[in-house]
């Protein structure tokens, strides 16, 4: 399937003329992440359709300004189901970027370090 | 939302599942979807019209919403001015904070930890690899962005430039001239 062939297969793609557009930089992150994993074979376009459509048809009327919030949680539930990774990590990680977000002084460049590695100083 | 896809991103990074540089390349691919056509307009409003820059310069984040551009909710624009005496290089430590609604997604460098660490500590440095060389006498001011305050460049209008209208200025100015790390060109007779 080609790249235009399957962003026709999205439902409801917020779209214009020359492609997808987003309102923010995270949106395209998320976009960019599902069709790389897709192109990585990972998953079917068809398997990601199907999970983003069910996801789409679970949340209700929508007008739009909460799609790519969909987009994650069915991209989240299509690579947990096939175990590219798991809940405890997700959650473990989510929290930890939250962490270094918070506790990064400012003017500081925000990395997330694993656990029991120091910041270089 | 920002920190879910991060947190997903760099799990499926670590297991080999996703190539970050390939990432990179396709979310480099969309940045014009948002794009800085929308800065480079502002800008060359700025430079054609003295009461819109004075509005600019006054409240940048209402000025820039006459042209319909606004973000998120509290997002506070702020728009600092290159003259002959000052230069204006803006960085940000959080890779959101970058005024996307003006200038769509943030490049790969504008990310990247050595710029968002040299460009305060050696700024200078940053810039001449940029190809950009401020003599002595120039002042070099850095503007960390954080999730409140976002700035934007007013380049200086090159020279040359008097007989075109807003559209063709606009044409002139880019996306790295808006952050800094570049001049608007002038014309080549």
């Amino acid at each position: 399937m080609s790249q235009p062939e399957r962003l026709a297969a999205l439902p409801s793609l917020p779209r214009d003329a020359d492609g997808p557009v987003f309102a923010e930089p995270w949106q395209a992150q998320a976009f960019a992440l599902t069709l790389q994993l897709c192109e990585a074979g990972r998953f079917t376009w068809s398997e990601w359709v199907e999970t983003l459509s069910s996801v789409l048809r679970d949340a209700g009327p929508d007008d739009g300004s909460r799609y790519y919030e969909h987009w994650l949680t069915a991209l989240e539930r299509l690579s947990l189901g096939k175990s590219l990774t798991d809940r405890a990590a997700l959650d473990a990680r989510t929290r930890d970027w939250a962490e270094a977000y918070r506790t990064t002084p400012h003017g500081q460049p925000v990395e997330f370090l694993p656990k029991g590695v120091s910041r270089e100083t | 939302m920002a920190l879910r896809v991060k947190a997903l991103e760099s799990l499926l990074v670590e297991k080999g599942l996703v190539d970050p540089a390939a990432l990179d390349v396709m979310i480099d691919a969309y940045e014009n979807r948002i794009g800085p056509r929308n800065g480079a307009r502002v800008v060359a409003r700025a430079w054609t019209d003295p009461d819109y820059k004075a509005r600019l310069m006054k409240d940048a984040t209402s000025a820039i919403a006459e042209f319909g551009y606004s973000g998120a909710q509290g997002e506070h624009m702020v728009v600092v001015e290159n003259t002959p005496a000052v230069h204006n290089l803006v960085v940000c430590t959080l890779c959101s904070c970058y005024p996307w609604p003006v200038l769509g997604l943030p490049p790969v460098w504008y990310k990247s930890s050595a710029y968002r660490s040299r460009a305060v500590i050696d700024p200078r440095g940053v810039l001449a690899e940029f190809g950009l060389a401020v003599p002595d006498e120039v002042a070099v001011r850095v503007w960390d962005s954080t999730a409140e305050i976002r700035y934007l460049v007013l380049p200086e209008r090159p020279a040359g430039t008097d007989g075109l209208d807003a559209e063709a200025l606009a044409a002139l100015v880019s996306r790295d001239a808006m952050v800094g790390v570049a001049k608007v060109p002038g014309l080549t007779p």
